[in-house]
């Protein structure tokens, strides 16, 4: 749920973003990321070390365990005054919706939310919108419709009340409560 | 020079106000338009030291209505006068203003004070005081006497000042109002709070308070009721509730939206936005019997109904040309008409009280801000600037319009002229504040 998209894109961009800066120029603040991580192995405090190796699953477990990794993302976000479900949140709904057919007895409430601009009525119609399109993509996918209800907050509960542009992305969102 | 002067003149305006308003008022522009006025102190003729002075109330309702600018006090040639039979023409021929206001508060038992006042028109008096001594009581605009109690003294000021507007621009005051608005302190266990206080923002009182959204209040034509929407039971629900005995009665709780309820000018309906049907439509619902009937028909949002003066016709925002923008229905035919044409969207729009021009939120370049639009010209003037502005309501005068914008990353109330030419921001004490709606006349 804190763990949103926009973070973890920057948790893969600032990694990226040190590498490039090593190799050109050395002289950020990102140096000491890399030179940490590479110098780990070399360490020589006289302290002991384990190894391991990880368990053999079987391609079901696999799918299970990334499925449950991925239901901790709880929040799809949207662009400016649109409610159509973008691409990069396939995978995260394909795992809500398995698991939700999976548990028919299991109900999700999905909270429609808006960024600040625009009034308040009409982000209130815009954050069911997008809540709706999410419903019926899990619909889509087979969840009954019995299993989710759905409202809209509108932009009455901001996730980032900055109100910069980045704010506003954040608060575009629609959000699976169970 | 002149900047300092008003902002000298700004500094005493504020000084003067007694610091309990919940919502201090800084004018950001406008003072130089407004018409000079003296306002002189009220003579106090009890013991002791006065109870509230009335004048402040009046000198800074004239300053807040745009209209006016009080001149200091402190410059007024005579400053110890109460009836205009002590008003001496002469010592006052060098003062550039157009009246004069003046009164007296005598204490004339327990809690009980006679107080009279005084309106005097400056610009006839200096005239004739070229022509030999007059009868002072040719200059007099209007007077009163009444007794009141110490309680009173807030609410008979707002009537002197409603009389005082009246007579000098024959335009109703509408000083003696309250708004209704929302304020949220976040981080708090019930960060939503539904607000009620004085126009000027003095006798806050809260209404409800809940730890899930409160939205859009709207007053009933009598000032003794608000409808708005609450969450508190996890869905959005509609509600009115008596703002004398805090009864509250819920009016609708369909599945999906319940909201943007707005009372009909005879006070027995509601139009409102219902998305029970699929998509979010316009509905009007009979507040006694609760029955429903649909006046939109569309697969895009409609939503944002406005009553027209008459009770005959609503207009609503509708995306149904693709993007938001302010169509009008008329109820008996269900004919359906686009008002807006200019800009990207424009949005939640209201009818001023005259019926004459439509009050709203207009985006362009990407920018949100309040427009006025003439019903009869269609001629569109963008009055704000401020930033992210939304849920604009009108005065019951028609004179003036306040508004949700934001200020140093806060949401705040501010007011505009709805000739655009007065400004004016009401800080918020704490946490932010939000969709004012401003009453009928009490």
């Amino acid at each position: 749920m804190d763990l949103n998209k926009l973070f973890k894109a920057m948790l893969v961009a600032i990694p990226m973003m040190a590498i490039s800066a090593c190799s050109s120029t050395s002289d950020s603040e990102t140096d000491a990321t890399s030179s940490n991580s590479s110098s780990g192995s070399e360490l020589t405090t006289g302290g002991v070390e384990t190894g391991g190796v990880a368990p053999v699953l079987t391609p079901q477990e696999q799918q299970r365990l990334k499925y449950q990794e991925l239901r901790k993302e709880h929040i799809i976000y949207f662009d400016f005054d649109r409610s159509s479900v973008s691409a990069q949140f396939a995978e995260v709904l394909q795992a809500h919706g398995e698991y939700l057919i999976e548990h028919p007895n299991v109900r999700v409430m999905i909270e429609g939310h808006a960024d600040e601009r625009g009034t308040p009525e009409y982000n209130i119609a815009l954050g069911e919108r997008r809540a709706k399109a999410v419903a019926k993509y899990l619909q889509g996918m087979g969840v009954l419709p019995s299993q989710m209800s759905i409202v809209s907050y509108g932009e009455e509960k901001p996730l980032d009340m900055s109100r910069t542009d980045d704010g506003f992305a954040v608060n575009r969102r629609a959000v699976l409560v169970y | 020079m002149k900047t300092l002067g008003k902002w000298l003149l700004l500094g005493l305006v504020v000084m003067s106000m007694p610091a309990r308003a919940a919502l201090d008022i800084v004018i950001t522009e406008g003072v130089d338009a407004a018409r000079p006025i003296a306002v002189i102190p009220f003579v106090w003729q009890g013991q002791g030291p006065a109870p509230q002075q009335i004048s402040d109330v009046v000198m800074s309702d004239l300053a807040r209505s745009g209209t006016f600018n009080p001149l200091d006090e402190l410059g007024l040639p005579q400053r110890n006068i109460a009836k205009v039979s002590q008003f001496v023409a002469k010592e006052w021929s060098n003062v550039a203003a157009e009246a004069v206001v003046m009164g007296s508060v005598k204490p004339m038992g327990p809690d009980q004070f006679l107080v009279n006042f005084e309106l005097v028109d400056l610009v006839k008096a200096q005239m004739q005081s070229g022509n030999g001594p007059q009868s002072s009581s040719e200059y007099l605009i209007d007077s009163s006497e009444v007794v009141i109690s110490a309680e009173q003294f807030r609410q008979y000021g707002h009537r002197i000042s409603d009389i005082v507007y009246e007579k000098l621009t024959g335009i109703r005051g509408a000083f003696l109002t309250r708004i209704a608005y929302v304020v949220v302190k976040h981080g708090e266990k019930s960060p939503y709070h539904l607000m009620i206080s004085d126009y000027d923002g003095h006798n806050e009182k809260m209404l409800l308070r809940s730890p899930e959204p409160l939205m859009s209040p709207s007053w009933s034509p009598d000032g003794s009721k608000l409808a708005y929407v609450s969450f508190e039971n996890k869905k959005a629900e509609v509600f009115v509730q008596n703002i004398y005995t805090q009864a509250r009665a819920k009016i609708t709780s369909y599945d999906g939206i319940n909201g943007a309820p707005v009372f009909s000018p005879d006070g027995k309906k509601l139009a409102l936005t219902l998305s029970r049907d699929g998509q979010p439509e316009i509905y009007v619902v009979d507040i006694d019997t609760k029955a429903l009937k649909r006046v939109t028909n569309h697969y895009a949002i409609d939503t944002e109904a406005s009553w027209f003066p008459d009770g005959k016709s609503l207009i609503f925002t509708s995306e149904r040309g693709g993007r938001p923008q302010i169509y009008k229905v008329t109820l008996a035919s269900g004919k359906v008409q686009r008002m807006t044409f200019e800009g990207e969207w424009n949005l939640g729009g209201s009818i001023s009280p005259d019926g004459r021009s439509m009050i709203f939120v207009n985006r362009t370049n990407g920018k949100f801000n309040i427009a006025r639009m003439d019903l009869e010209t269609r001629f569109m003037q963008v009055l704000t600037s401020t930033r992210l502005d939304e849920s604009p309501s009108v005065a019951p005068n028609g004179t003036m319009v306040i508004y949700g914008t934001t200020y140093q990353g806060k949401q705040v109330l501010a007011a505009v002229s709805t000739d655009g030419r007065f400004k004016a921001r009401l800080p918020a004490g704490q946490g932010e504040v939000k969709s004012p709606s401003w009453s009928p006349f009490l």
